[in-house]
């Protein structure tokens, strides 16, 4: 495969760039700091903290999320890696305001032990740090083991919610019991066509056959539940949803997704996948819960969290329940998710 | 010729070899990662090397422990993810062991590798069988420590054929951690790319200390 015509600076200083022009797109909302964070400009004071954070490459997740009624600030790594301890304190401590911090972030070794270096460091500054990891995707394990599953694109409404809660949370341990409902509720699959590229070098993050489809492939192209030959849309919306009913089945932690429920459905693209192919991938899923008596109460498409010109999509679902409704319904803001109070549906 | 203990410049002038090595090999490690993790493990570590020369070649040192704890916090502070902070742990613990030691010889080579081992499955949750860097280390270590006795050469060359062999024995392992832990027996047949960086740092420590 020839390199991609990728327009960019010093391959090496593409997420420092990014994040300054991601800086930049807030146009005053947001501040740079340290290295290369970035946190909202007026955090309340005592406001418990909502910091998140991973791998740059990915926008506009995940530090596009910072914002309104959405996360306080966004610890951002080098291309698909954990930002190192140092960048973790400095975001820590610009999101601080005495009430403690909670880091939110996807379920990667790297990530994990990164941020928990940071946070070593940050209680080192007398700085109280919990952690929520987000761990939705049913591809990577069984419902038993679903703490060792990889954090994929269901970090979207997942942040959504946990931002809203944050607003109002009274302490630390009531916005991580808050973070580990909305994870619980929120699983994900996805499938590849074709690889992204790591600009530093050009090269495709991994291979897979023209005619194939990965199933159940991490947004790093992490392999999934295997390769399918190349479908419709129709034949793989099916499949891909049967994952995630099959899981809210077999996890006793959950109810079973049943008749009367109402969800989040977030159809979105790993990046070369177009409006396009996501809406017809809406449109059957859409008859898939109908069938089934499932509400979705509101719905969000596009691509949010993607792996440069990585093909595939993926579903996220959040099943609702009266809390988590009402954390949906508040309004929020950012360069990722702009939404208005309430909810799209009758 | 061969050395047999090295100051602290010296053993500065072998991790700038080292540093040197690792960025030379950027594509054998791009390419190692691409075949079980997202291929980052190559550009990563060339970005932590970098950050290495510069912090080494701008000082002066009187503990041999203290060239490896600035080896572990530049790999760690500039790399990120899992291999900037297990690779930083590796050094910043084995380097802390050996602080107060004014040269390098087979007892601080394996206070080194044995105490930065220890750290690094602390760390990460890694043992012995699991396909990761610690695959390399941990038979590193144990040829180290049963080479005490012996002349650095001799045991910097068994520490690095231990290393390279545990490098060789992860290809037929089964990844259990990290993001290669999905591929399952497929990943059987690949090197982990960790257990490669450390096979070719300790071959470029031998290679310096034996010439």
């Amino acid at each position: 495969m020839s390199d991609l015509k990728k327009l960019i600076n010093d391959p090496l200083k593409v997420a420092d760039e990014l994040v300054e022009g991601l800086v930049d797109a807030y146009n005053g909302d947001c501040i740079h700091v340290g290295q290369r964070s970035l946190a909202l400009r007026n955090i309340p004071d005592g406001k418990v903290a909502l910091l998140v954070g991973g791998g740059s490459g990915h926008e506009p997740i995940y530090h596009g999320l910072v914002g309104k009624n959405l996360a306080d600030g966004a610890a951002c790594g080098d291309i698909f890696a954990a930002p190192p301890p140092g960048i973790v304190l400095e975001a820590t401590q610009a999101v601080d305001k005495g009430k403690g911090v909670l880091y939110l972030y996807g379920n990667y070794a790297g990530d994990v032990m990164n941020f928990d270096i940071g946070a070593e460091l940050a209680e080192d500054e007398d700085i109280d740090v919990r952690t929520v990891l987000i761990c939705d995707d049913v591809a990577s394990a069984p419902p038993t083991e679903k703490q060792s599953r990889r954090g994929v694109a269901g970090l979207v409404p997942i942040v959504k919610l946990v931002g809203a809660a944050s607003q109002s949370a009274s302490s630390l341990d009531e916005l991580e019991t808050a973070a580990k409902k909305a994870c619980l509720m929120t699983r994900s699959i996805g499938v590849s066509m074709s690889p992204g590229s790591i600009p530093a070098t050009g090269k495709p993050t991994f291979d897979i056959a023209e005619d194939k489809i990965g199933l159940g492939m991490g947004i790093h192209g992490e392999p999934g539940v295997g390769e399918i030959p190349m479908t419709t849309t129709d034949e793989l919306v099916p499949q891909m949803l049967d994952y995630i009913f099959k899981d809210f089945d077999a996890d006793e932690d959950v109810d079973a997704l049943s008749e009367g429920d109402e969800i989040i459905l977030f159809v979105n693209s790993l990046g070369a996948t177009t409006m396009m192919e996501l809406l017809i991938a809406l449109r059957k899923a859409k008859q898939i819960f109908t069938e089934r008596g499932i509400k979705i109460y509101d719905v969000i498409v596009g691509p949010l969290v993607t792996c440069q010109e990585m093909a595939g999509m993926s579903f996220s679902i959040t099943k609702l329940d009266d809390e988590l409704k009402e954390y949906w319904n508040m309004s929020c803001q950012s360069v990722c998710y702009t939404k208005l109070e309430g909810h799209q549906g009758a | 010729m061969a050395k047999e203990q090295l100051t602290p410049a010296e053993t500065k002038t072998m991790m700038l070899k080292v540093a040197d090595a690792i960025i030379e090999a950027e594509p054998i490690l791009t390419d190692a990662d691409r075949a079980l993790g997202d291929g980052d493990h190559g550009v990563g570590m060339e970005r932590g090397m970098n950050a290495v020369k510069e912090k080494l070649e701008a000082s002066e040192y009187e503990s041999v422990g203290k060239v490896f704890m600035d080896f572990g916090m530049a790999m760690m502070s500039s790399m990120g993810g899992a291999s900037g902070a297990v690779f930083g742990t590796l050094f910043r613990a084995g380097g802390r062991s050996i602080k107060d030691s004014s040269t390098f010889g087979p007892q601080e080579l394996a206070n080194l590798i044995t105490s930065g081992t220890e750290s690094v499955m602390d760390r990460g949750g890694a043992k012995p069988g699991d396909k990761t860097m610690v695959d390399a280390l941990d038979p590193a270590g144990t040829a180290a420590n049963s080479a005490t006795g012996q002349s650095l050469v001799d045991a910097m060359t068994a520490t690095a054929a231990a290393g390279v062999a545990g490098r060789d024995a992860s290809e037929a392992m089964i990844a259990t951690m990290g993001r290669a832990k999905t591929l399952g027996e497929k990943s059987i047949g690949h090197p982990d790319a960790g257990a490669v960086s450390v096979a070719i740092m300790l071959n470029t420590m031998k290679d310096f200390i034996t010439s």
